[in-house]
């Protein structure tokens, strides 16, 4: 039997050294893939920016106020979120889970499910949160001002990104293959990214869809990334900011359950 | 109160729909021992390996490893713990050294003990001067070696291997059997599946034989074969036709038969009882106990 003195070391939840052994485990092996991410997070973006910026550019000048560049130069770091965020984590997990195995390894040592999970988003949500800002800076080689503000962005795509990166490991969680992702990238995340308002105002939009925005945390991140840059409205954004934290909280629980579901039989 | 035990199972059932895993197993592995639990494909092993840390949780029974209750306190437990799975999970995109590191941060080994414990591993498995290599630039036995010293790196107590010889080269597995032999010398637990029968022969002080989810029987290796195969077995070899005639004739004379594929072992020929067949005598073994128990054909 074990003694007393073994039975009070019992471990809690959420502990630190099973996060950060997680976290070890990921920033060792993005020692060995940070090119070819760091690529893809860059060029996508910037290619959106270029496409857009030219395109609509040359039709139109300004929108909702702004020169279209800085529109979709901030408008574009939430795409750079998502993109960093909800697809690593649904491929990443899934590989893991299903052909690595590398939670069945995880999970034999000290680390439960909860802070796997967790864990998996931190990382995911501080990469996001740097990744988001390419667009925004390349957009400054093409006349976007510098402003303080725009030292809070990393954050808004750290919460943001958190939130994505739990979505995207429930949905690895839930689905039975690789192939269901399609329903989710064009059912959800399609829709989600296009009413967002990255690369043209929601002000045309009917009213129930501009509504239907308002619950859209993408657009949340665009709006937050923009008075970020441009100048920030008090109260109304710090709502937007509690919305982000509760999409990361809600998505965070979801994702506990579904990878419960998967890994512990 | 009898020998303190690593781990002690009583009545454990587990199902998965409607198929049942483990069906009532009882399972004692004493401290310092090395047990061997031998099944065909499907008996349950690996499911109980899976209860044992808990990333199975069983419908009913006692489970304890190293005194603790599972599934409750199923993360203590597995701290002292080391784990080395049947299916290959390495980083393999990493090195052998980086695989190491990682799992010395999942096993919370110290900062200042870190260092040291990766090189005791790395020289354990034999992969010193393997240490900057990929993984995925290994052979098959030496990620096998790295999979059991990454098991390695935190001192457990109690060892759990799963299969650890499955799929490799005799050569291979015998530089296995010695790692694993090595562990045993020095006192650490070992709980290892397998269904090679003569790894556990070799490797395990006492052998659980699981069939369907129970264990059919469980002793010493050499207890076992005088229990359930006597002392000595008739080879009778022949055409399939004669093979079959023997059979028939060796159970009306009251003799236990087994089927080999090339050949009919008659059992228990110990006091000249099967004198009036003509075939080769040999001393019973572990895998005539096996076959027995856990029937000639898998379902």
């Amino acid at each position: 039997m074990a003694t007393a003195a073994q039975r009070a070391t019992r471990l809690g939840r959420l502990e630190r050294p099973a996060l950060t052994g997680v976290l070890v485990r990921e920033v060792v092996n993005y020692s060995s893939y940070w090119k070819s991410s760091t690529f893809s997070s860059t060029v996508e973006p910037t290619i959106y920016l270029l496409a857009f910026g030219f395109g609509f550019g040359s039709l139109v000048t300004t929108i909702g106020g702004y020169d279209y560049v800085d529109f979709v130069g901030t408008g574009t770091v939430a795409t750079a979120v998502l993109f960093s965020s909800a697809f690593p984590a649904m491929f990443g997990t899934f590989v893991k889970y299903h052909f690595q195995r590398t939670y069945d390894a995880i999970l034999a040592a000290p680390v439960d499910t909860e802070e796997l999970v967790t864990a998996e988003a931190l990382w995911i949500a501080t990469r996001a949160g740097v990744y988001g800002c390419v667009p925004m800076i390349v957009a400054m080689f093409f006349g976007l001002d510098p402003a303080w503000g725009m030292l809070t962005v990393p954050f808004i795509g750290w919460i943001s990104g958190y939130g994505w990166a739990c979505f995207g490991i429930a949905v690895a969680g839930y689905a039975k293959s690789i192939e269901n992702f399609n329903y989710i990238v064009s059912a959800v995340l399609t829709p989600l990214f296009l009413l967002a308002g990255s690369f043209f105002p929601l002000d045309n939009f009917p009213e129930w869809a501009q509504v239907l925005a308002q619950f859209n945390p993408l657009h949340q991140t665009v709006v937050l990334v923009r008075h970020a840059v441009f100048g920030y409205e008090g109260w109304e954004d710090l709502a937007r900011v509690g919305m982000l934290v509760a999409f990361g909280l809600i998505m965070w629980r979801v994702a506990i359950h579904a990878m419960l579901r998967k890994l512990v039989d | 109160m009898g020998q303190e035990l690593a781990i002690r199972l009583r009545q454990v059932v587990k199902t998965y729909g409607p198929i049942t895993a483990v069906a009532g197993l009882d399972l004692d592995v004493p401290m310092g021992t090395c047990v061997g639990l031998l099944g065909p494909n499907g008996a349950g092993k690996s499911t109980t390996m899976r209860l044992l840390t808990a990333q199975s949780i069983a419908d009913e029974g006692e489970l304890e490893v190293l005194g603790f209750r599972l599934p409750e306190e199923s993360k203590v437990a597995r701290a002292q713990c080391g784990v080395a799975p049947q299916l290959d999970n390495l980083d393999v995109t990493l090195t052998v050294e980086q695989n190491l590191l990682v799992f010395s941060h999942l096993y919370r080994i110290p900062r200042a003990e870190r260092r040291e414990a990766i090189e005791r591993s790395l020289k354990m498995a034999r992969l010193v001067d393997r240490r900057d290599s990929r993984v995925d630039k290994l052979s098959g036995g030496m990620r096998r070696r790295l999979l059991i010293a990454r098991a390695l790196v935190h001192r457990p107590r109690l060892i759990l291997l799963d299969e650890p010889t499955v799929g490799l080269d005799p050569q291979v597995r015998q530089e296995l059997w010695a790692l694993i032999d090595a562990l045993r010398s020095e006192g650490t637990t070992i709980l290892m599946s397998t269904h090679y029968i003569e790894e556990a022969e070799r490797l395990a002080d006492t052998v659980l034989i699981m069939s369907h989810g129970k264990a059919v029987a469980t002793g010493r290796p050499s207890e076992l074969v005088l229990e359930h195969a006597g002392r000595d077995v008739l080879e009778v070899y022949g055409p399939p036709s004669r093979l079959q005639e023997v059979e028939v004739e060796a159970e009306s004379a009251g003799l236990r038969t087994r089927r080999t594929g090339t050949s009919i072992s008659i059992l228990g020929v110990d006091s000249g009882n099967g004198a009036s067949f003509d075939g080769e005598r040999r001393p019973a073994n572990l895998e005539d106990v096996f076959v027995l128990l856990t029937g000639e054909e898998i379902g």
